[in-house]
Formats: C-alpha cells, structure tokens, sequence
C-alpha cells in the first residue's frame, strides 16, 4: 500500500531539488529549482588536472552525534538501548572514517533496535503531551492528520531539513499502515518513527548542491546542508531552531548571515562541545577511560583514574583555549590544570578540596609549580599512560604519538621477524634507553627509532601511568633527546622543543581542516589551507578563532559539480 | 514415537493458513533413515561454517605432524585433537605474502588470512566468513554470528574493508539475541506469525522504497556504502518474512538453560569459563538453524587474574627456557588456547544427528596470525580444518605445501561451500589453485 501510493508521487513532481546523501532523492518541499549531485561526484579538475574543488563527503553519525541528537530531540531521559559499530579512523580522524563507511548488517540490526526503542518510549504514553502534538481521534485506530503533525516536526529536525512532500506521505502512510494493523494508533506512530531513525537521511549527514549565484559552472552547499556542516562542526549536534530557520529563509546563504550564526554558535555553551568533540577524536581520548594497566605494577590506577584522566585534559584545554583564548602551543607547556583526589594521587601533589562543603563538583583548579618537572598536556596522564604498555613505558609508544598525533606525520611499522629479546632484558639493561639502545643495533629498526625515541626518551622519568620516578630498575634514567636539532636535557625541554616546533601548529590547522570537511584537502584546497595557516599564526594560535575563520570560508561549502548522468536526466540548471 | 508423520503431514501443515499445526514429537524420527536429513522434507540438514581465528600462533617445532597425507600422527602440541584427527586436516608449510608493504605485526597477516590482501586503500573485502554466510546464511534469523572469547567486541569477520561484524563479548547477552522473545521454536506445534512482525515489514518498505532512487544517482565513492547499508537493510526485511513463516522443524533443537556467565574479560578463568558457555550457546544456535556461520575471535590478551601481564606480552617479553627450547609462559597459554577451541569442537560432537553429529555437517577453519608471535613470523603458518561439512571437504589428512600462500586454505574452503570465486587474495597471496587432496566429493549445490 505504502509502496503504491509513494511511487506515484515520486514520479509526478514536477519542480525537483535533489539532495544528496552520496545520493539524489526527489524533493519537492522547497519551491526551488535546484540543480544537485550526488556527494561523490568527481571531483572538479582544473585545466592541470588537479582536482580543484573535493568531492562533498557524506558521513554516518558517529556514535556521539546518535546519542546528542537523540538528548537534543528527545531528552536526555531517553535510553538508546543498542550500540554501535566500532569507529574506524582515517587519516588521524574518526571523522574522516565516518565518511568511508556503510552500515554492516550487525551494526543495522543494532540500529534497528535502538530505533524501536527510542520510538517506543517516545510514543509511550508517559511523553503523550509532551511529545506529541496532538490528540488522535481514536487511539485504536489510524489518524492521518494527527501523526502528519508530529512526524513532518520530527522529521524536521532529525533529517535536519523539512521533509518532502513524498517523505511526509511515506512516512504518514506507514504509521497509518501500522496503526490499522496493530490497532493502536501509538504503536503506528512509534513503527514510523523507528523507520524514520533508520533511514539514510537521518543515520548519514545528507549533502545537497546547488549552484552557486553569479558564479558560473561553481556548485555549494544548500543552506540546510549548510547547517548540518556547522552544527556537527562547532556542537557536535545537529542544528537547532534558529539554525534551521537561517537555513529556511536564506539568511545563511549571505555571507553576513553565514557569520552571524557562527558567532552566536560559537558564543554558545554547545560550543565547548564541539571542541571537545574535536580534541577527543584529534588526540585519541575515547581509548583513555578503558586503558587496562597491570594492577600489581600500578595499584594508584583505576577506572576512576581513567575516567578522569581523559576529563582532565578536556577541561585544561578548554580553559586554556576557550575560556581564555590562550595560544594553542601553550597546550604543550600550560601548568594550570583540574584534579580529583583520584589523580593527585597519581601526580602526588596535595589537593586542598575548597569547594563549599557538600557541593558534588570533584573537580579543583590546581597549577603545577613552575619547577614540576610536569606541566603541558603530554605530562598528563591521558598522554603518558596511553602510550605506553599496560606494564611498563614506552619511549617508542610515546614518540610515535608525538610524531603521528601531535605533529601528523607518519611512522613507519616496524619490519616482520624481529627479535625483541634484546629490547625485553631488563637484567642486563636496566633502563629503557639501554634496551631500545641494545634493540636499535639491529640496523632495519635502527632508521625508524631515530625518529621516535629521543622524543620519548625525555617522558621516560613518567611511568606506564604517569607516576614520576628518577630511576628504573635502580639506574639513574638520562631524559636526555632531540626533536628535529632541538637538543634538551629532560620533559621541560621536551615541551619547549613541541611548543616551538612549527608542526605542532600545522598539524592541528590540517586536523581542525579535515576535521570540518570529512576528508584530506584536494591539491586545489592547499592554497586555503594555507591561509588558514596564515591567519591562524597571526590571531596568535587562538584556536575558537580558527574555527571561526574555517566555519565563515565560503571554501567549506564548495562542491563538484553533479555528475553528468544527471545532467542529462535533469536539464541544465538554471 | 509418532510414526504416523511424513512428508504429507508436514507440506499440508506449512500451506494451512496463519496457524500451522504440527504433530510431536520431532525426535530422529524427523529424520531419514542415515540421519543426514529430513524425513518430511527430504532436505538435507544444513551445512555449516565457523571461522575460528587465534592470535599469536603455534609453538615452532612442535605443532607439524612427522608424515604429510593421510593416517598422520598429530605432534605434541595437537594431541589433545586426536579424538578429531580423522575428521580435521592439518594443512603447514604456507605463508602470507606481504610484497615489499610494511607488516603491521597481528594485523597485515590477519587480513591476508580472512581477506586474501592487506588493506591498504580500505576498500577490500568481505572476508570470507561474510562471503559463505552469503551462500548458507540467507535464510537463517542470524546471516553469521561473532563472538569473542575474551570479552571484547574485536572481530576480524567484515563485510568490506571498512564494516566489521562485531563480536559479542557475553554468552548471556548472546542467550538473549539467540532465545529471546524474538526466538521461535522451530519444533513448536503451533505457529501464529507475530502482527507486530507484519507491521514492522510493511512499514519498512518506506525505507526499501527509496533503494532504487537512490542507487540510481549515487555516486562512485558512495555506491558501495550505500549498497551495503541497502544490503543490510533486505537482510533485516529478509529476517522480518522469515519470522512470518513456519520455520522447517530441527530435529535436536532445544532451547538452553540461561548462561551463568563469568565477567566477560581477558582473565584466563573467564575465557575458559565463557568460552565454554559460548560453545554450548553456538552448537544450540546451529542445531536450531538459527544461524550457519559462526566466527570466533581471540587476540591473544588472555591474562592470568591481578595482572595486565598477557600472553601477548609474553610472546615479546618471556625469554627462551634454555633447558625446554621454548617460551614455557607461552606454550602454556598455547595449551590453554588449544584447550578452549577443543572443547568447542567437542559442544559440537555432543549434538548427535541420526548416526552423525552436528560437527559432521559443519567445518571449523582455524587460522592464526603468526607461527611464533615472538619473532612474528609469517612463514610457516598453522592452519587447521575441522569437520568436513557433510562431505563438502575431505578429512584426515595434513598437506604440507611450503612456500605456497595460505589463501590456497580459505579459496578452497570458499569452494567447497559453493562461492562463484576461482581465484582469491591479491598479490603474492593471489591463488587460484585449490588443494585437491581435501576437496570434498559433493559440491554444496547438491547437498
């Protein structure tokens, strides 16, 4: 039934846009004659062949943007009830994967499932009034109207864009469907709402193009595609009613609109959000609260430490680079910080607890002296303890990190067949350095060990979690390295030599890039990306600055043009 | 007994409306006179496959039977598999091929063994679980079902390069998925389909309405994922209508007790205990035709309680007992391991099928990473089969095939189930050469 009714409508529309989800739907909801592509269209090339302009990514929801948009919908008292299938991350980013990936069949039925769940307690009768719009004529029976209400609102803000007329029938039909056969108006409603939470237009950020004014043969972002690239961008969300409204009555497609909104989002709350979206994806922090360590090396560490090993760093480099606006290198040497008992106790220092008695917050400002060997965040736990083994250090670990996430270069693996008996003897080697020493004689590992170790070396006075120590195995440990000709003796040279090194800045201007765009740039994007780099050292490193400069680029929302099958089947845009 | 059912019983049962009614009890009376397959139907019991996958490798030296071909006596670290040597063959020798590209130690040679190739761009794939499942697990509630002994979610079963299957880490959660509410008793005398089932079909069709839109103007980057996500999609439509419909009886189903699972976790206790309740919960999932392709993953993170200290750990940090040869730590782990899958093979022989059992009808393809995870070497490989499938391969017999790539294992086991591939793997690992001697005498069309 559905099927008959939706088909005809498909085909009768006579004035189309079509948006993308990597895809082209019909869509006649918006009055507009607009010419769009599929999002993986070829990329534009230019008269050398470059790709100019990069393909327009279509990205799955990470499991994060599932969770918001549901609280951000629904509240936070609804449970997801499922999970999700496991990241997977490109080029440094989830982000970058997220717009590489399919849904398996398990990770669909998992969908499926939190669906119906979510839908259920939704349309249970405990949020009729509060969800729900309207009042239907007979709760055993279908009411057209009445879910046509709450599913074109809903529907709204989950596709984050109006739905089509098409879309609206579809999915009023279907509650409709369901209502007859269960009869039960609610348990229509809830199928249909399921439906709509697992159809591509809500699980994958939809790209739709248009072509962009006065610019002949150039393609954009329509305006809610627009929205939905700044909402997960700067909140980790989807927008909210005001930025769908901007979208709605083009005030984001001018440019002084464009920059009104990223000013009242950045001015936000949510927006601290979306930096921490960034920096736990940038630096890895979703593996930091499940870090296994051995118990008997490393009582100080629990699942309390691990969880606030990862808080930790958020709220230092929140402070740092939202609240004060501070310069991005200062994350590498900062001294000020925020502890709980559970990590002073493995930084050893004494937390006085100055909150008013009683108050819940755990959490108290706290600076490391200025001759702590500790200070910057590879000095925190979530940086050390990460990158190590879950019983010792790593001086290799910890480089490769410095190298790969800090800077965004790339290490090579270590050869097939090695021998690691040598790198393992600890009663003959007493120290890490003797070990990697005695390991890198072996001369296929010595090439790449250059370039890790000397980093690493200069953490060596932190253990597998972070605990400080001046010895290992009762030897004297030397901290002693280089990274790139900048010599030091020990972790606070290390964290000047990091702070000074002009890839540490680079690297989070190519990140914070990839991070917004979901991919790498195309060679014709490096000229921005430079600018990007331009602008950013002048404001002073100020990273919310950054974002702001990426989020106003009319570059974010360029896109190739359609392919050409669809030229064809649709006519020239006019 | 009940005597009086046959073929007609059953046919008028499955075309009599919305309630089906079926005598009891279904025994082995259910079964034709060799046990191999159904009396009412005349179908052959289902075959089935496992992918087992082991990290970390075999003892060198210690694992490769003395005589190649059949009748060989298993080597000290396989002896406690005798009881299975003439249903399992022992194939050693093969290696993985990394053509000049970096070895990401534990990973590059997993994704030769389950894909044929390392991935390089992210887009490779299945493996070849994903690609038998497609042939055998069509019709089953579940198309293949991923555990993981040691408590985690890790999974080397993919349906392409970049969408892992992943393994569930609780027999209790996994109990749930198998006999929930959603279980239907496929030997139950009566069968009503499910109005909420039928809802939740026709509703979907405002999803599976829009494949056709949307392939037609997706782009090239994006058809595979969308294809996928449309895939997964019917499968879910697929597994609504098969709710619907009088599933074919099983003779040996039987619903379990509930697990006492242990805490899913790496410790050693735990994943023997649960790895147990995983074998158990697995050879019901089969005997119930709930699903026909299986994987089990382990990584090799085992641990003994109170410590972080692994076995992988081990395999880089234990020095060579000089008085054994070996890494005694290691080789303990190793026998605990073999253990583990031993007593899984075993789940498996317990269900009896007429004269046979269920591990009869099902092959087991055991594969690991390294041969000594010490030196990480992928020379050498290990690889083991169980179980010939109803006589989809040969057993009993160790090949021994050096320097030849271990694709030649998995090409030959895609084959056996009837995947329309000739050649496998990329590169070096690219094979198009089966191994004959195992190659069963049936093909799967014709069970």
């Amino acid at each position: 039934m559905v099927r008959n009714l939706t088909t005809k409508l498909m085909y009768s529309a006579t004035s189309l846009i079509i948006v993308a989800l990597g895809i082209g739907l019909a869509m006649i909801a918006l009055g507009v004659r607009t010419q769009v592509a599929s999002a993986e269209v070829n990329s534009k090339e230019t008269s050398d062949g470059a790709a100019e302009v990069g393909r327009a990514v279509v990205r799955r929801l990470t499991p994060d943007h599932y969770g918001n948009v549901i609280a951000d919908v629904f509240g936070p008292s609804i449970r997801l009830g499922g999970r999700f299938e496991p990241e997977f991350r490109v080029d440094g980013l989830y982000e970058i994967g997220s717009g590489r990936v399919g849904v398996s069949s398990d990770g669909m039925m998992q969908y499926d499932i939190m669906a119906r769940n979510i839908a259920e307690q939704v349309t249970s009768e405990k949020y009729h009034g509060e969800m729900i719009p309207c009042t239907p004529q007979s709760v055993s029976r279908s009411d057209g109207d009445c879910a046509r209400q709450f599913l074109t609102g809903v529907g709204r803000v989950l596709f984050r864009r109006p739905l089509t007329e098409t879309e609206q029938i579809r999915y009023v039909a279907a509650a409709n469907v369901g209502a007859q056969q269960l009869q039960d108006f609610y348990a229509g409603l809830s199928l249909s709402l399921g439906a709509m939470l697992t159809s591509p237009q809500f699980l994958f950020r939809q790209v739709a193009i248009e072509p962009a004014p006065n610019q002949p043969g150039e393609y954009r972002l329509v305006a809610y595609s627009k929205a939905s690239r700044l909402s997960f961008f700067l909140w980790n969300s989807l927008p909210d009613e005001v930025l769908l409204r901007a979208a709605e009555d083009g005030e984001l497609n001018t440019q002084e609109g464009l920059e009104r909104q990223v000013s009242r989002m950045k001015a936000s709350p949510r927006f601290k959000d979306g930096v921490r979206a960034f920096f736990t994806d940038m630096f890895h922090f979703d593996a930091v609260p499940t870090l296994a360590k051995d118990l008997v090396l490393y009582p100080k560490f629990d699942s309390i430490v691990a969880a606030d090993a990862k808080e930790q760093t958020l709220k230092t480099l929140i402070q740092l680079l939202v609240d004060q606006r501070g310069d991005y290198r200062d994350i590498f040497t900062v001294r000020k910080t925020f502890l709980t008992q559970a990590l002073a106790s493995v930084y050893e220092v004494p937390l006085v607890n100055d909150v008013p008695n009683g108050s819940p917050d755990t959490w108290q400002p706290f600076e490391f002296s200025s001759d702590d060997s500790r200070g910057g965040i590879l000095t925190h736990i979530s940086f050390l303890g990460l990158h190590s083994h879950p019983g010792r250090s790593s001086p290799t670990l910890r480089g490769k990190a410095l190298r790969e996430i800090m800077f965004c270069q790339k290490v090579p693996a270590p050869p097939g067949d090695v021998d690691f008996t040598l790198a393992n003897d600890t009663t003959v080697y007493k120290t890490a350095r003797k070990r990697l020493v005695a390991h890198s004689s072996e001369p296929m590992c010595a090439g790449c060990h250059k370039i890790t170790d000397p980093m690493g070396l200069a953490l060596e006075k932190f253990d597998g979690i972070g605990v400080y120590r001046e010895t290992e195995n009762g030897v004297q440990i030397d901290t002693s390295g280089q990274v790139d000709g900048m010599a030091f003796e020990d972790a606070a040279g290390l964290r000047k030599a990091v702070h000074d090194h002009p890839a540490a800045t680079s690297c989070l201007v190519d990140r914070l890039f990839s991070y917004a765009l979901g991919r790498t740039p195309v060679k014709g994007e490096l000229s921005w990306v430079s600018r990007l780099k331009g602008t950013f050292k002048e404001s002073g490193y100020v990273v919310p600055e950054l974002m702001r400069k990426i989020a106003t680029s009319p570059e974010l929302y360029r896109a190739p043009p359609p392919k050409n099958e669809i030229m064809k089947t649709m006519g020239p845009a006019t | 007994m009940n005597t009086k059912l046959n073929r007609r019983t059953v046919l008028r049962g499955s075309m009599g409306g919305a309630v089906i009614t079926v005598g009891l009890p279904l025994l082995d009376c259910f079964l034709n006179g060799n046990g191999t397959a159904l009396a009412a139907t005349g179908k052959a019991l289902p075959t089935c496959f496992g992918h087992w996958y082991q990290s970390l490798g075999l003892n060198p030296g210690m694992w490769i039977p003395e005589k190649i071909g059949a009748n060989y006596e298993n080597n000290v670290q396989l002896k406690l598999f005798d009881p299975f040597r003439e249903r399992m063959n022992i194939f050693s020798g093969m290696k993985y091929f990394l053509d000049g590209r970096p070895h990401e130690t534990h990973t590059s040679t997993v994704q030769i063994a389950t894909m044929g190739a390392v991935i390089d761009s992210g887009e490779i794939g299945p493996s070849l679980d994903s690609k038998i499942a497609d042939v055998i697990g069509k019709d089953t509630r579940f198309r293949s079902l991923e555990v993981s002994v040691e408590g985690s979610r890790k999974s080397w079963s993919r349906r392409s390069g970049t969408s892992v299957n992943p393994s569930e880490p609780s027999p209790v959660a996994l109990y749930k998925r198998l006999f929930g509410p959603e279980f239907r008793d496929p030997n139950a005398a009566e069968f009503t389909p499910d109005p909420m089932l039928m809802a939740r079909r026709s509703v979907l069709s405002v999803i599976t309405d829009q494949r056709h839109d949307i392939m037609r103007q997706v782009g090239a980057a994006d058809r595979a994922r969308m294809e996928e996500y449309f895939t997964s999609i019917r499968e879910i439509e697929h597994r609504l209508e098969l709710g619907l419909q009088k599933p074919e009886p099983m003779p040996t189903c039987q619903v379990p007790a509930p697990p006492e699972e242990l805490e899913p976790s790496t410790v050693i206790d735990n994943v023997v205990h649960n790895g147990k309740l995983f074998a158990q919960l697995l050879a019901y999932a089969l005997a119930c035709d709930q699903t026909r392709v299986f994987n089990v993953a382990s990584s090799g993170s085992w641990r003994e309680a109170g410590t972080t200290y692994t076995w992988h750990t081990a395999t880089h940090e234990e020095a060579i007992d000089q008085g054994v040869g070996r890494q005694k730590k290691v080789f303990w782990y190793l026998t605990i391991a073999n253990k583990v899958f031993a007593e899984f093979l075993r789940a498996l022989d317990g269900v009896r099928e007429g004269p046979g059992t269920l591990l009869d009808r099902t092959l087991v393809l055991w594969q690991t990473d390294h041969e000594d995870a010490r030196t990480h070497s992928i020379e050498n490989i290990p690889i083991m089969t169980v179980g010939g499938a109803g006589g989809l391969m040969t057993t009993g017999i160790h090949v021994s095939a050096p320097g030849d790539p271990c694709t030649r294992v998995g090409l030959t086991v895609q084959q056996a189930f009837g995947v329309p591939i000739r050649t496998w793997g990329d590169r070096s690992n690219e094979t198009t050469r089966t191994i004959t001697e195992v190659m069963g005498s049936q093909d799967a069309s014709s069970v």
